[in-house]
């Protein structure tokens, strides 16, 4: 999809936040992203020729980091930590019930495009293994029987705004550290939620 | 020195509680030499995982016109949370961190580099930036002085290698997170853009507000002499009272895991403990003993590394554990040199034969022959065929699960070959 006016007006707000305009080309590909849900070929022309480098210099970078997906996936990502502190904690059976709960696994979507799975390594959430994020709004030490829950839940209320403060007290238990007070902000997409590329939404 | 009411992460409740008096101090009263003087005092040494003195690493600045101060705030080294807690608790504190330290070493630009995972963080740090913005304390002429500072906060996307500094200045740049070679790009010479930038660790600049109030010399009578200071360490694994805790560096690991954390779950025995993040060789309940200090582990052959200390039970497969770290490593190689961009992904083929069954009695000597030619001599702190350490992290599971755990990974692999 060619980008519509308005997201190049944002795309150019950004590239003057830096001092070299290559700097922009993260948060542009999250631009993408908050578009599109991934990196699609048009809008690899659109940064190319905003920051004024090759296709290909695009594609490379996009290409090297985890978080900015190449295929479309679901309107909820739900990303399992399988580095140690989880795997020890039993990170796999998380992710078998995900499985199961969405009939699903890899970046693959479901037939209603309503969730994708990927095992992820480690979140920073070690202290409240195991740990999982949903659309990077992170949930620590969700037991057994939560994760189904869970899936229920998104599949059923389908919230526009995605918010760690809520997840975690519905499905999870122990944290990795005092939270302090709440916050109703949260991500809009598949995508970290984020003043600068727009995609901050606000509990209703 | 992290003091956490409820709502800390706001200006509000920043100032009522003395912040951003330091800095009003510093810039009306104090020459930056004499800032850069109490953090060479504090002796602190880095936060991130290296461990270099901090007011060094200042003094090695290139004079130019133009200079750089980068926070790294791309944690992901696994077991580490520490940071996390800085980023969406203390903002403020961390801010007033940049300013102290743009001031002392003459910068105007500085950038946050946030994880991208770390969504909820980066969006406290950015309302944060803003509070500060609109409190004169931050971009032109800062409360009234002539120094000014502007803050940009970047999101990474989904890489750990970008926690090494010189990757992290390429990605920053709108680079493939790849790490750059030292010599010639020493960030304090040749950093972002080619000029010379500081490169600090969330917890390190966080610490600075302190230093200067209270003193160098007052922040180096905390802790030991190598390890002045207090640290947080990151606790987590099979442990009563996961978290995070700030102490004083010097206490033994069976202190910290006893009592502070409460010891292993369900009353069992600590199998190993990972000392500094799963980057650091493992330690046995032999070591339990030894100080937690940059020195004292150093020398028992491992690494403080970044705080992270993750305790395993006595039911754990150690074999199941080295998989993941490898693995985690296979995954996070950036692919630019070819011992770890390979060895990795191989060893994490062969650990997963070996836990499938389907292991050879050849396996352990090739996981070790592998290992050395990532890093010569399996020595610690390892020797490198490679332009950062990522590669012979991924052989310090496989040596230590070796040299403490040999049987147990035989007893895995078939004698015979049935058909």
């Amino acid at each position: 999809m060619t980008w519509k006016k308005t997201v190049i007006t944002d795309a150019k707000k950004i590239i003057e936040m830096y001092p070299d305009k290559r700097s922009a080309l993260g948060p542009l590909l999250y631009l993408a992203l908050r578009e599109e849900g991934y990196v699609s070929k048009e809008s690899i022309t659109e940064i190319s020729s905003l920051i004024g480098i090759t296709e290909a210099q695009v594609q490379s970078v996009a290409t090297f980091y985890s978080m900015y997906k190449q295929e479309p996936i679901g309107k909820y990502l739900i990303s399992v930590c399988k580095s140690i502190s989880c795997e020890i904690s039993s990170s796999s059976t998380v992710t078998s019930e995900l499985i199961e709960a969405t009939g699903i696994s890899g970046l693959k979507t479901d037939e209603e495009e309503v969730f994708s799975v990927e095992e992820v390594e480690c979140i920073g959430a070690c202290g409240g293994a195991p740990a999982i994020q949903v659309n990077y709004e992170t949930i620590e030490d969700i037991k057994e029987g939560k994760v189904k829950e869970l899936c229920d839940w998104l599949r059923t209320n389908q919230p526009k705004v995605i918010n760690s403060d809520e997840l975690q007290d519905k499905f999870g238990g122990r944290k990795s550290f005092d939270w302090g007070i709440q916050d109703n902000l949260g991500s809009t997409g598949p995508y970290p939620g984020f003043q600068t590329y727009k995609t901050i939404g606000e509990m209703s | 020195m992290y003091n956490n009411p409820g709502d800390s992460h706001t200006i509000d409740t920043y100032i009522k509680n003395g912040g951003y008096e330091t800095l009003k101090i510093v810039l009306n009263n104090l020459d930056p030499q004499k800032v850069l003087d109490e953090v060479k005092d504090s002796n602190i040494r880095g936060r991130g995982g290296a461990g270099f003195p901090t007011g060094t690493k200042w003094g090695f600045l290139a004079e130019e016109e133009t200079r750089y101060l980068v926070v790294n705030a791309d944690e992901s080294e696994p077991g580490t949370f520490k940071d996390r807690i800085l980023l969406e608790r203390d903002p403020h504190q961390l801010i007033e961190g940049m300013i102290i330290t743009s001031y002392a070493s003459n910068i105007s630009e500085a950038f946050i580099y946030i994880r991208g995972e770390y969504a909820k963080s980066a969006r406290r740090v950015q309302a944060a930036v803003q509070e500060a913005y609109e409190n004169s304390l931050l971009g032109d002429n800062i409360l009234g002085t002539d120094f000014s500072l502007d803050i940009v906060v970047h999101l990474g996307a989904g890489a750990y290698i970008c926690g090494e500094e010189t990757a992290l200045l390429n990605s920053l740049e709108g680079k493939r997170g790849e790490p750059r070679l030292k010599p010639p790009f020493f960030p304090a010479a040749m950093g972002l853009y080619n000029k010379p930038t500081l490169v600090n660790n969330v917890e390190t600049i966080s610490a600075i507000p302190w230093i200067v109030k209270n003193s160098g010399k007052n922040y180096a009578k905390l802790g030991t002499e190598g390890s002045t200071g207090t640290r947080i360490f990151s606790l987590s694994g099979h442990i009563n009272n996961p978290g995070n805790y700030e102490i004083e560096m010097g206490c033994t690991f069976r202190e910290f895991i006893e009592d502070l954390g409460g010891g292993v779950r369900g009353d069992k025995k600590v199998k190993a403990f990972i000392p500094g993040g799963a980057s650091a060789p493992w330690f046995t309940e032999d070591h339990l003993d030894i100080k937690m200090t940059i020195d004292d582990v150093a020398e028992a052959g491992s690494m403080l590394g970044s705080g992270a200390v993750i305790v395993m039970d006595e039911d754990t497969s150690m074999l199941k554990a080295a998989k993941s770290i490898v693995s985690f490593f296979a995954h996070e190689s950036c692919g630019q040199c070819t011992p770890c961009r390979e060895g990795t992904t191989w060893m994490e083929t062969i650990l997963d034969r070996i836990e499938n069954g389907r292991g050879r009695t050849s396996d352990i000597d090739l996981l070790l022959d592998i290992s050395d030619n990532i890093s010569p001599g399996l020595d610690w702190p390892p020797k490198m065929t490679t332009i950062c350490p990522l590669g012979p992290s991924a052989v310090s599971p496989i040596v230590s699960l070796m040299q403490y755990f040999r049987d147990e990974v035989v007893s895995l692999i078939p004698t015979k070959v049935s058909l």
